[in-house]
């Protein structure tokens, strides 16, 4: 007997939406197996990662606030990559924007700046965000260099500048020598939606970026050309679409976004300018958009999904001593998973029994 | 059917009498998920036979040969080889029994020489100057000339071919598979290859002739075995049928014949190329140099030549995927379009229909209606101020349709679910459907069946009786005789002074395919007359 992958006439759009819930449930298969190896008991560890930050009002708003940066970033993403293109540096891009923001924010502190800081700081972001992606675009298009590598390299860049403004020029002089800015004033926060919660208004407007990306991709010609260059790249020159300019492009809406989340983050939940802003985001957020199909209403899903397992991993942390780092190993194994699981949309399992009778495997 | 089948055994019945084929398939099935790509094949080759294996494409040529020379597994039947059946681990174990392939597509390295080349494929016992040695003895016994230094990216089509059946010939095989070998040769090439074929089944070996060509097979084969559908309709001697009897046994019907509609007037010029010449954008790539042609509205101007004389490239030139500096060496419509993009030209009211029929010209995992859009995105009232209008396009779909009888499971399938045919009809009905004032189409029907391939040519002509300029670059001389009024060869880069379909015979679009000039003769015409 053998078991053999047979390419589909179609693809299947049935599996289209079920394998990310394969691997979701792949990945819990595995996780049980570790936290039995971990010496912990798998049902508690489960029910602490996925049911216990379900069940409070505080988790709940927490799942939405830590999927607000994953799902802006991830939407960007999902436009690079349905066109070919890999960004792999959100992560820096989202420090980019958050220093180009905060910058603003640490320049008008304590003056009388009135209501335009806010606005201006995410402006300024998006732009820092964008020109910081178009760093590893243009080296492409120019030069032929790896953006995988480029944009990649380019986090660590970004995480050292910040570093040094954070203990050098920006340092809070009454913050007892503690790496960070000091807190923003009111005029350079991003509001809370309920009084005394943890929701912000980034939260609305990751749900627009949503709402943008599923019309863009869905009903107009750019988001053709951006689909087609991925997917065909000689049918799409032949269409009379310019791959190059769309890698500039893409890379410049995901930088955008990656540098908005960021000034979002420090001004809404952080308040301050301060190394470790970030727990990875813009490397989540790569998870997020596979996971989600790289389809808008799929990648806000998704979002909420990895933001629960954040969630879920710092309980599990205080609750049974499971190490913060299981999270990065759940991630981790999802995304091979959501991968794997993929290559089921284009092709099927069958069993092959040497004495020829065929048997086909549902899949 | 036995007797029936022995009856027609052009081999005397004496030879074949108490001996067992050479190779033999009993019942052979290859099946792919649901589709039968082999149902229960069984074929005789007997020594000192040329067997022709015919069909269309899709007839399930290719996957016989591969399961005979060891590529893949059948799913059900056997193979015996003199006799005794055999079970193929993969090709080296075909090639050490005696079962030599030639495929369609050469499996070359373009930086090595031809003897490097050669060696890769043989087992290595012996020292590179042995095989060498060997190399060219072999090339010259067979008429095959070779200059084993050569790096193969200097050498033309025919010859990588004499190096892939050279190769094959330093095996000694006592059967040997061509896959479509004339399908890249000029006419006298192919006589050539006739030649050295003809010479192998005197020594006794067996050669399976895969071809679509009809005048080919009953000039050569003593036998010929058709397939339609995976399935085998009959074995019967070709040179006792007709092409066309041949002809309805693969398409099984009759093929719809095409007729130039009459009231056919040139008009004006539609499509100029003047003294256009590019670099190669890639290594070993063609240069295109001085073309020049005038196409008038009305007109069909074929372009023959061996594959990879820079008709891609003319192509891309022409349709604006690759620019030339010059904005006056592209008129389309009495307006410069060299510097133009492809969007640019085809508003202009150009169209194009590349080669590549998945890939090129669809994306083969998007809708069709999704294909429409790719190249009506400009022109044709689909996308409005940046939204694309999905009911437009859906219904271009339809009527290409409707117009072009494409066959598909449901109304809006993605491209690669198509057969070939029913997709270059989509393809094809998807640009005339624009009106377009010129055209250029690459290979219409390459590797396409009979009754689409006769759709699609009657809808070039019809096209041009319309007003349209058509230019068609084709490898079929024959598609070209049928709907061109002048044929023009390309060789190296450059393109011949056309000539009237009525003048342009095999012989003569022969020699320029092969390099050779008319200019002499016609001179010594002109000097008659």
């Amino acid at each position: 007997m053998q078991l053999v992958l047979e390419k589909r006439a179609e693809r299947s759009n049935t599996i289209a939406l079920v394998s990310p819930l394969i691997a979701i449930g792949l990945t819990i298969v595995t996780m049980t197996i570790l936290f039995a190896i971990l010496g912990k008991n798998p049902l508690l560890a489960l029910h602490a990662y996925f049911v216990a930050p379900l069940t409070d009002s505080y988790s709940l708003q927490e799942i939405a606030v830590k999927a607000t940066p994953l799902v802006m970033i991830a939407i960007g993403l999902s436009l690079c990559y349905l066109a070919n293109a890999w960004n792999i540096g959100a992560e820096g891009q989202f420090l980019i924007g958050a220093v180009a923001g905060s910058w603003i924010a640490v320049k008008t502190q304590g003056t009388d700046a009135g209501a335009w800081v806010l606005p201006a700081m995410l402006v300024l972001a998006a732009a820092a965000g964008a020109l910081y992606a178009l760093i590893p675009a243009i080296c492409k298009v120019k030069f032929g260099a790896s953006e995988i590598l480029t944009s990649l390299m380019l986090v660590y860049v970004a995480d050292l500048f910040l570093d040094y403004l954070v203990r050098g020029p920006w340092r809070d002089p009454h913050g007892f020598n503690f790496p960070t800015t000091a807190e923003f004033d009111p005029v350079a926060t991003v509001p809370l939606l309920i009084e005394g919660g943890r929701l912000h208004l980034g939260s609305i407007i990751a749900l627009l970026v949503v709402a943008a990306a599923a019309i863009l991709l869905g009903r107009t010609i750019k988001g053709f050309e951006i689909r087609v260059v991925g997917a065909a790249p000689r049918a799409a020159r032949f269409g009379g679409f310019n791959a190059n300019q769309l890698i500039i492009l893409t890379f410049a809406v995901s930088g955008a976004l990656a540098g908005l989340a960021g000034i979002i983050e420090v001004a809404g939940p952080v308040g301050h300018l301060q190394p470790g802003i970030s727990p990875g985001y813009g490397f989540t957020a790569i998870i997020v958009a596979f996971l989600g199909r790289l389809n808008p209403l799929g990648i806000l899903i998704a979002g909420l999904f990895l933001a629960l397992t954040f969630i879920g991993g710092e309980q599990a942390q205080i609750a049974m001593k499971i190490p913060l780092d299981v999270t990065k190993v759940f991630q981790g194994i999802l995304l091979f998973y959501v991968l794997a699981c993929d290559s089921l949309i284009l092709y099927r399992f069958k069993l092959v029994f040497p004495n020829r009778q065929v048997a086909r495997g549902t899949g | 059917m036995q007797a029936h089948q022995r009856m027609l055994d052009p081999t005397p019945n004496g030879l074949h009498s108490g001996e067992s084929p050479l190779l033999q398939t009993l019942g052979l099935t290859k099946r792919y998920g649901d589709f039968l790509a082999n149902d229960s094949i069984d074929i005789d080759i007997w020594p000192k036979e040329i067997h022709a294996l015919l069909g269309e494409n899709g007839a399930g040529k290719s996957t016989l040969v591969k399961a005979i020379y060891g590529l893949i597994q059948p799913s059900a039947g056997e193979i015996r080889w003199q006799g005794a059946r055999i079970v193929l681990s993969g090709p080296s174990e075909a090639r050490s029994r005696g079962i030599g392939m030639v495929f369609q597509h050469f499996s070359l390295f373009d930086n090595l020489t031809v003897a490097e080349n050669v060696a890769l494929g043989l087992d290595g016992r012996e020292s590179f100057k042995d095989m060498s040695a060997r190399l060219e003895q072999v090339s010259k016994t067979y008429g095959l000339p070779l200059d084993p230094k050569r790096e193969v990216w200097q050498l033309s089509v025919g010859e990588r071919q004499r190096i892939e059946i050279v190769r094959a010939l330093m095996q000694d095989p006592k059967f040997l598979i061509l896959d479509e070998p004339t399908a890249v040769l000029t006419p006298q090439e192919a006589d050539q290859l006739f030649i050295v074929l003809e010479r192998l089944k005197a020594e006794g070996r067996a050669i399976l002739y895969i071809s679509h060509k009809l005048e080919e097979v009953k000039r050569l084969c003593d036998t010929a075995t058709i397939l339609r559908g995976g399935k085998k309709v009959e074995t019967c001697n070709p040179r006792l049928e007709t092409a066309a009897s041949l002809a309805r046994m693969m398409v099984g019907g009759e093929i719809k014949e095409v007729k130039a509609p009459a009231g056919r007037q040139t008009t004006v010029p539609r499509l100029v190329v003047n003294d256009l010449s590019l670099a190669p954008s890639e290594a070993h790539g063609v240069r295109l140099e001085h073309i020049s042609f005038e196409l008038k509205g009305g007109e069909i101007l074929g372009i023959a030549g061996v594959a990879g004389n820079g008709q891609d490239e003319l192509f891309a030139a022409l349709s604006g995927e690759r620019l030339s500096r010059d904005p006056g060496t592209v008129v389309i419509e009495g307006i410069a379009a060299g510097h133009l993009s492809i969007t640019q030209r085809r508003k202009l009211g150009a169209a194009f229909v590349p080669e590549e029929r998945l890939g090129h010209g669809t994306a083969p995992r998007m809708r069709l209606s999704e294909n429409a859009l790719l190249t009506g995105h400009a022109a044709s009232g689909m996308v409005r101020r940046g939204f694309i209008d999905t009911a437009a396009t859906l219904k271009t779909v339809d009527r290409a349709t409707e117009t072009f009888d494409v066959r598909k499971a449901k109304r809006d399938p993605e491209a690669a679910s198509l057969s070939g045919g029913n997709l270059q009809k989509f393809i094809v009905g998807r640009e005339i459907l624009r009106n377009p004032a010129v055209l250029v189409v690459s290979q219409p029907t390459w590797g396409v069946d009979a009754g689409a391939a006769a759709v699609i040519r009657q809808a070039l002509l019809d096209l041009a009786t319309a007003g349209a300029a058509v230019l068609v670059t084709s490898q079929d001389l024959d598609e070209l005789a049928e709907i061109a009024d002048r044929i023009a060869v390309m060789f190296h880069g450059r393109l011949s002074a056309p000539l009237a379909t009525s003048e342009a015979t095999r012989e003569k679009l022969g020699l320029l395919m092969g390099g050779s000039s008319l200019e002499p003769k016609e001179a010594a015409h002109a000097v008659g007359a």
